[in-house]
């Protein structure tokens, strides 16, 4: 558990350390989550010990959005005045890209794949 | 005693302890009613505890400075998980390798109606230039999103609220657009999800399954780049063309 923690901790250091180094606009988690993913390729897979580490993290990660999630919500009169065109952009739009993505993936896998349903 | 109670309370305000506690209750409260909805992508835990914790804040007039004190904590760990998904993803190692060419062609589609469709939609509905452009980046993760938004010359702050409505609407409202499309495959569920709708649909994908969440994971990292890169590049295009 503290050995998978404080691993995961120096991917994000190092994540950080490249994003600031290079003014990236990808956070440094995100880079460090690429540099964790290269990682076990070379190593050829997580160890028991990372693997339980990060399910249990994942497991709740709608947690770790909520304090965020609060802060945003706060800020709710920042749409007031512009309620309509986002109350309908929003939605159709985020339904409009799960579909495309969705169709897109299935029908080129579905070829590749050959016969399968 | 109206005094002590009152002394205690000023204490507890100013100390992180409460906004941690307030939290983790809120939160546990929120997947409790989530279990008693069978799962229910509409009692969305985030959605729940959120709300829960807005209106204690508002009726106890407190600052939300005062709340993230305590809550920075819980905060915090959102950078580790990050990285850690890169775990789950690498489970499915073999499957994106064959996967490969329809992931990328998927996700190009995915993240070009994510911007186009909002910036259209909203600009037909009379939206200003800086609402517009602030919507754009709506579906990639809030640090990526506000950044692409400063320098497209929208709202940042706005850019914030944008992308956690996007992402509480996908993880809530997917279920219906897989109904539509009879879609039962989780790397095609879960891959759609992250690329509309980032870190909360990808915290939704999880409580699906662990494959569906690691495609949710790729999705949201892939779009977070691709649209980082393409959106500087493709909006003075498309707003000149949407006028």
């Amino acid at each position: 558990m503290l050995k998978a923690i404080t691993l995961l901790l120096l991917f994000q250091l190092a994540g950080e350390t490249i994003a600031m180094l290079f003014r990236l606009s990808v956070p440094g988690p995100v880079i460090g989550m690429g540099l964790l993913f290269v990682a076990l390729m070379l190593r050829g897979g997580a160890s028991i010990e990372l693997r339980n580490t990060a399910q249990n993290l994942l497991q709740h990660l709608s947690l770790l959005f909520v304090p965020a999630g609060v802060g945003v919500m706060l800020h709710f009169n920042r749409i007031a005045d512009k309620w309509l065109p986002i109350l309908i952009a929003l939605p159709a739009s985020t339904f409009a890209t799960i579909g495309v993505t969705a169709l897109l993936l299935r029908a080129l896998h579905r070829e590749e794949a050959g016969e399968q349903p | 005693m109206n005094a002590r109670i009152n002394e205690i309370w000023v204490y507890l305000a100013a100390s992180p302890l409460l906004g941690l506690a307030l939290t983790l209750l809120a939160y546990q409260g929120a997947v409790w009613v989530n279990r008693r909805c069978n799962g229910h992508p509409l009692a969305n835990p985030v959605l729940i505890a959120v709300v829960t914790l807005v209106l204690l804040l508002w009726v106890s007039g407190t600052a939300y400075r005062t709340y993230f004190d305590g809550a920075q904590f819980v905060h915090f760990l959102l950078g580790l998980a990050t990285v850690a998904l890169a775990i789950p993803l690498h489970a499915q190692l073999g499957r994106l390798k064959r996967m490969a060419g329809p992931l990328l062609i998927a996700l190009l589609g995915g993240s070009l109606t994510a911007a186009v469709s909002a910036v259209l939609i909203g600009r037909v509905l009379g939206a200003s230039d800086a609402t517009v452009l602030s919507l754009a980046p709506k579906s990639v993760t809030t640090p990526i999103a506000m950044g692409i938004a400063e320098r497209l010359g929208g709202l940042p702050s706005l850019t914030a609220v944008l992308v956690i409505l996007t992402g509480i609407l996908g993880a809530v409202g997917a279920q219906w657009v897989y109904a539509l499309m009879k879609c039962q495959d989780p790397a095609v569920r879960g891959f759609s999800l992250g690329i509309a709708s980032h870190g909360i649909g990808t915290a939704r994908a999880f409580q699906v399954g662990e494959e569906t969440g690691a495609f949710a994971a790729l999705g949201m990292g892939l779009n977070g780049l691709l649209t980082a890169v393409l959106l500087p590049w493709l909006m003075p295009t498309l707003m000149r063309w949407v006028g």
